[in-house]
């Protein structure tokens, strides 16, 4: 398979844009700068790239969204903040060849109409950061950046804004409250950012990988793109492992290729050669699958099929003998932690939850702890300003499904029935 | 008080928004890491004057941002241990517990000679090389006790 996103990650220094040229880079935003703006959102459309953050929204719909009134400023955010923990994707791409990103994001301002672009890059990134401050630099230097690019008349500015340690600034409306300097608490949709985004102008906001895609389908077609893994969900991904396999790590592989595959053939297997007790295929807020899920494809339609979701396809693997009460209680110690406290179901309910997940995994849990669980979970689910508190209900409910015995046990007996501990 | 660094800085920082609102988050990290990585009330304010916002506001934006760092200070090196899922699986939670003897302080607390500090954090996008930490800038991936040895050796052998 031709890799898209991860090709240049092992070439030496492929970060220059001296290299990334000679990789045959930048050809594909020559071409795009030649054609009609629509016919370039058209061809995103044809492809059916589907976004790469977490919601797997078609592309090039949220493109067409756009007014195209040119006296009217517009706004490309490009989502760097990867925090859905078991996330690791975007960084190899902005450590490692972050002209990929501004190349894609040349072509995505030149379909909207946006003469401004931000990469929103978490706080903790320093280095990714510098490289991409590096690249905008060298691509200004070259007259790939600032006023007519290549002779045309577009004109694009593109600057990086740092993000300080907050995981809902991934989510895209409280990354807007965050560029525009306040605290990253989302925002009332609609209006929704295509209409009224960054200082209150039309804005897109695509993930780093979507944003890659974009100039291979510009350069190749969009009929080549949608050959590659389901129709409906086409083109490649970065799989993220991490967990119980032997060889963690990021494989890039058509989408719809199924877990069992990525694990077995590509990941080496399971450490030790253990069996899989339960795989989270999209980051922790997408429920985990066990064993006999293995074979499910890796791709959008197909993990909500499973009740779960692609997310950021994250796959975090856990071998038999992981305790899962200690799994769900670090997980939503995550979603309490990040809670931005703008709505009470999640401010309070997911620290509640925590509460007693502590107290159960620490020996301590009361009779009753189960159900208070999971009328906890039903008080917060849908109730929520946000995805955030669904996603920590969805990733509970996911564990107790599967495992809810163990939770059962840890509260009658004070210890795991899963490890020794 | 800013040094003339700081505020070309933040002159700087500036230049990359229509509002000078949107300069609060890099100009808070750009005085913070010109004032020995902690930042004081002091140093909001003049944030705020600056960037002509008001002060509550740019309390509030250091107040819910985890890496600005005012609730008490840090030391000169700060430990930051991912205790998210996919390190936990690897065994954040022993090698936690053992940076905790080697330093003689536990999660939270600052060394007596201020070399360090030593926190949990959530998920800092590196799983695949879990378990893993952040110091400084720095991360440092695929940890084991003798790596933490040798880390924690090379600062202080370094100050
Ligand atoms: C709580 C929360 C956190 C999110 N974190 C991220 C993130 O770190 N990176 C990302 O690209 N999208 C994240 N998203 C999804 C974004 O809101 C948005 O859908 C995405 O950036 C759109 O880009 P795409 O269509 O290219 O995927 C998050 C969503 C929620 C609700
Ligand atoms: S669901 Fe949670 S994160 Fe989302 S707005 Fe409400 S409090 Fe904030
Ligand atoms: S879980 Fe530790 S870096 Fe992601």
């Amino acid at each position: 398979m031709e890799k898209i996103l991860l090709k240049n990650i092992d070439k030496p220094e492929a970060y220059k844009l001296e290299n990334y040229v000679a990789n045959g880079g930048y050809k594909a935003v020559r071409k795009a700068l030649e054609m009609d703006p629509d016919h370039i959102i058209q061809m995103v459309k044809d492809s059916n790239l589907r976004g790469r953050g977490g919601a797997g929204f078609p592309a090039g719909l949220k493109w067409s969204f756009i007014p195209k009134d040119p006296t009217i400023q517009k706004y490309l955010c490009c989502n760097a903040d990867e925090g859905e923990p078991g996330t690791f994707k975007d960084r190899a791409i902005m450590d490692n060849d972050p002209h990929l990103l501004l190349e894609g994001m040349m072509i995505t301002c030149y379909a909207i109409g946006a003469s401004i672009g931000y990469v929103y890059i978490r706080g903790e990134f320093e280095y990714g950061a510098a490289k991409l401050e590096d690249a905008i630099t060298e691509a200004y230097e070259k007259g790939f950046l600032g006023k007519n690019i290549f002779g045309s008349k577009f004109s694009l500015d593109l600057y990086v804004h740092r993000g300080a340690g907050a995981y809902i600034c991934g989510e895209e409306t409280a990354l807007l409250e965050s560029l525009e300097g306040g605290r990253g608490q989302p925002r009332k949709k609609p209006p929704f950012p295509a209409l009224a985004g960054l200082y209150a102008k039309p804005t897109v906001i695509n993930n780093v990988e979507t944003l890659g895609s974009i100039p291979a389908i510009i350069e190749k077609g969009p009929e080549w793109f949608k050959a590659i893994g389901p129709e409906k969900s086409p083109g490649t991904r970065i799989c993220g492992v991490s967990g119980h396999v032997k060889k963690p790590g990021l494989y890039e592989l058509p989408m719809g290729t199924p877990l069992r595959e990525l694990i077995y053939d590509h990941c080496g297997g399971m450490r030790g050669d253990k069996k899989i007790k339960a795989v989270i295929p999209g980051g922790v807020s997408a429920p985990m699958l066990v064993e006999a899920d293995l074979d499910t494809p890796m791709d959008f339609d197909s993990m909500g099929a499973k009740g779960t979701m692609l997310g950021s396809s994250a796959v975090i693997v856990m071998e038999e003998g992981t305790c899962m009460v200690k799994v769900a209680y670090i997980t939503n110690r995550f979603f309490s932690h990040e809670s931005c406290g703008k709505c009470t179901p999640c401010r309070e309910g997911t620290s509640w939850l925590t509460r007693v997940l502590h107290r159960m995994e620490h020996g301590e849990g009361r009779a009753g702890d189960v159900e208070l669980l999971e009328s906890l979970c039903g008080n917060i689910f849908g109730r929520t300003f946000c995805p955030l508190g669904d996603g920590a209900v969805m990733a509970l409910r996911g564990a107790l499904k599967h495992f809810r015995e163990e939770f059962v046990y840890h509260v009658a007996h004070k210890k795991c029935m899963a490890t020794t501990e | 008080m800013l040094t003339e660094k700081t505020l070309e800085k933040i002159e700087q920082i500036q230049k990359n928004y229509h509002s000078k609102k949107s300069a609060v988050m890099g100009a808070l990290m750009a005085v913070q890491r010109d004032s020995g990585n902690n930042l004081t009330r002091e140093d909001m304010e003049a944030v705020a004057r600056i960037l002509e916002v008001n002060p509550v506001e740019v309390h509030a934006v250091a107040g819910f941002y985890t890496m600005y760092n005012w609730k008490k200070p840090v030391g000169r090196n700060h430990i930051q241990v991912c205790w998210n899922l996919s390190c936990s699986l690897l065994g954040a939670e022993h090698l936690i517990s053992y940076i905790e003897k080697s330093l003689g302080i536990t999660v939270g607390e600052t060394t007596p000679d201020s070399l360090f500090t030593l926190s949990t954090v959530e998920c800092l996008g590196s799983c695949g090389t879990a378990p893993m930490m952040q110091i400084g800038d720095d991360y440092y991936e695929n940890l084991t006790e003798e790596k933490i040895d040798t880390i924690l050796a090379d600062i202080r052998a370094r100050s």
